[in-house]
């Protein structure tokens, strides 16, 4: 049956030849931004903020004690985080017992699903971010699987501040993404999961995190 | 549907609508809304319209090389091991979904946002076949909870207000308290459906943009619903219709700005999702498999005529909807058809046929305010007359269009003939104006003059005619 359809619908699009008054008009050519690396940190932590994440701009000698003062206290009962990444070895040398333990996400989804949809907390890096929009860009991998930014009510993002592109088309140009591949899943992140379904009224946290906090590494 | 029964469905619909006072003033604080934000997001004139150029082209610039795109697009997914479908009717895209379904021996599945599921009637489908899907947007949980449709393609359950909502939830949901604030509302559906995904079976998403060049699907959201969705379970399929390509990665993000600032004025949404392939080899989560069913129903049709085709340039963004001084008196529901609003009006006749849905060709004022605001620059206006005429165009038509020549009738046919005749011969139009100036007010009320005097009063003709008044006045006719 499907056979078919694949023919017959390709036959159908192929049975006109003539296109008509259907003309494809010439693409503006469009400047996109060019901003400093000061004015691209503050435009994406404003953006960030107007979308109720939570933005600290902090040195990459000082950001685990950033990280941990944020932590202490809070009683949340644990921090997922990828063991396998630079980001996961850093955190391991630094982590203190009163703090909420470190959970390795280290097994299949089908083995922790329980886990992963009760833990407070997940933290990832990011690939990069994006000024215009205010927007982090995610490769979830193998390393850092898609859960870990999404069944968590909190999620910690770090970006090196290096990596803010100015425009999305910027960075999907400057980290090759074609001649690189692109990876299962890759995302855009720009706050805490959100609707305005009803009433058109602004809540955050529906189902994805209902807290976002992106540390910016200068 | 016959035509009267079309026409006379829509009329009960309009008057029921515009009777409804509730629903006009949750509908007039919500356009409003959604038109000043967007308003504010696109300030910069200038700056907007060589954007929107830009959204036109590649919309074209794709549209032009539909069937090459299409068949890059499966070659990469397949590529990517993402399973491709197609589909002719909706009832195979039904089909094609329940034997996916099957194969898992799934009970229940899980839905993101999509209007294309919405024209399969997909969910009505599977429960028929004892198969549970659970909308897990919050306007489509809404909706689907107090069993209506949705009334707006990108705000679904836009016409109730939150004391509607908080009766509903707390009437239909096990142990759910009464309550007004929305925070609340939030927190009741965020926790019943929470369950729903981490038992997740089979999750069902739409896309938004499809990547030829790199096989990629695209999804906006809000909400991580589609996220939950689209990653939860261990199969995804997702529905596009086969309009939904685009030919380059870099095409997607002066579209994806056009697509959020235009329907809810935002820069970007929460999440943009950019899916390429099923769980690869050592991943730890994402489903295992992904199904990607193209739907034609009826599209490969308009794609046919030239002049219809820029109907499919359509990126769903709702924004002709929250302008259309119809809509926005109306709402969604009145329409009796999935999708509303200008778009719907176009759309929908050239999907099901004229004589289904002629009717909704009908629903506009022609004051173009969908195409100045079209993000893509659809000639609505050309397309809502060409369609008016093939309701009229018995015959073979020039059009073609599904279901044409549906309104047409003897007597009307009569009446226009007689009219261009009459206007066409000085000497008939002179005799014929001075009878009508005395007799104009008893003229039977057939044709297209029942039609017109049927919601409006006559004016009466006047005793001489305009022609007649110049003379006097000693004017000549070359002046
Ligand atoms: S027709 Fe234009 S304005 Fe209406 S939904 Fe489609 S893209 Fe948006």
């Amino acid at each position: 049956m499907t056979a078919n359809a694949r023919a017959n619908i390709l036959s159908r699009l192929r049975a006109t030849t003539t296109q008509g008054s259907f003309a494809v008009p010439d693409a503006p050519v469009i400047a996109g931004l060019a901003l400093s690396l000061e004015e691209r940190i503050d435009r994406l932590r404003r953006m960030l903020e107007t979308m109720h994440a939570e933005v600290q701009v902090v040195s990459s000698s000082a950001w685990l004690g950033a990280l941990k003062a944020r932590l202490r206290a809070r009683g949340l009962n644990g921090l997922l985080y990828g063991a396998e990444t630079p980001l996961g070895a850093a955190l391991e040398a630094a982590w203190e017992d009163d703090l909420p333990p470190l959970v390795p996400y280290s097994e299949s989804v089908e083995q922790c699903r329980e886990q992963l949809f009760h833990i407070d907390a997940g933290i990832t890096t990011t690939r990069g971010a994006i000024a215009e929009n205010g927007a982090l860009i995610l490769w979830p991998s193998a390393a850092e699987p898609r859960l870990m930014s999404l069944t968590p009510g909190l999620h910690i993002a770090v970006l090196e501040a290096g990596m803010i592109f100015n425009t999305f088309a910027e960075a999907i140009d400057q980290q090759a993404w074609l001649q690189e591949g692109m990876p299962t899943n890759a995302l855009l992140i720009s706050g805490p999961s959100k609707t305005a379904d009803i009433e058109l009224t602004l809540t955050f946290g529906v189902h994805g995190p209902k807290e976002l906090v992106v540390f910016i590494l200068t | 549907m016959t035509k009267t029964a079309d026409v006379l469905a829509f009329e009960r619909n309009v008057t029921k609508a515009l009777d409804d006072g509730q629903l006009r003033r949750n509908l007039r604080s919500a356009m409003t809304t959604l038109s000043q934000r967007r308003r504010a997001l696109f300030a910069d004139v200038e700056a907007f319209e060589k954007l929107r150029t830009q959204g036109q082209s590649i919309r074209r610039r794709a549209l032009s090389r539909l069937p090459e795109l299409l068949e890059q697009l499966e070659a990469r997914c397949t590529a990517n091991g993402i399973q491709v479908h197609w589909a002719e009717t909706t009832a195979e895209a039904n089909a094609i979904c329940l034997d996916i379904i099957r194969r898992h021996g799934a009970q229940r599945v899980i839905k993101g946002k999509s209007m294309v599921s919405e024209e399969m009637h997909l969910n009505h489908f599977l429960e028929e076949q004892g198969i549970e899907a659970l909308e897990t947007d919050l306007g489509e949980y809404i909706i689907q909870l107090d069993g209506e449709t949705p009334s707006h393609i990108i705000v679904p359950a836009i016409h109730k207000n939150k004391d509607q909502i908080a009766h509903l939830f707390h009437d239909r949901i096990p142990d759910a308290p009464y309550t007004e604030v929305v925070e609340e509302l939030n927190a009741i559906a965020r926790q019943e459906l929470r369950e729903k995904f981490r038992a997740g079976e089979v999750g069902v998403s739409g896309v938004n943009f499809a990547v030829a060049e790199t096989g990629t699907l695209c999804l906006v959201e809000n909400e991580g619903n589609g996220r939950m969705c689209t990653t939860a379970p261990p199969v995804h399929i997702a529905l596009m219709g086969l309009e939904k390509v685009v030919e380059k990665l870099q095409d997607v993000p002066p579209l994806l700005r056009l697509l959020t600032g235009s329907a809810t004025g935002q820069p970007i949404t929460t999440y943009f999702n950019m899916i390429t392939a099923p769980r690869r080899p050592g991943e730890l989560d994402g489903p295992r498999e992904v199904h990607l069913v193209i739907l034609d129903n009826g599209r490969s049709s308009i794609y046919g005529d030239p002049e219809r085709r820029a109907t499919l340039q359509c990126i769903r963004c709702g924004a002709c909807l929250n302008h259309c001084p119809i809509y926005t008196r109306l709402g969604g529901h009145a329409y009796g058809h999935v999708y509303p609003g200008p778009i719907g009006s176009i759309l929908t006749p050239q999907l099901e046929g004229l004589d289904e849905a002629g009717v909704m060709a009908s629903a506009s004022t022609f004051c173009g305010a969908c195409e100045e605001v079209c993000p893509v620059k659809i000639p609505f206006t050309e397309i809502l007359r060409m369609l008016r005429n093939e309701a009229y165009a018995r015959g073979e038509s020039e059009h073609d269009v599904k279901g044409h020549g549906y309104r047409y009738t003897t007597v009307e046919a009569l009446s226009w003939k007689s009219w261009a005749l009459y206007n066409t011969s000085p000497g008939l139009a002179r005799i014929g104006s001075q009878i009508l100036g005395k007799l104009g007010q008893h003229l039977p009320m057939i044709g297209p003059l029942k039609e017109w005097t049927r919601t409006r009063i006559p004016p009466p003709f006047a005793p001489k005619s305009l022609h007649q008044l110049a003379q006097e006045r000693g004017l000549d006719d070359d002046r």
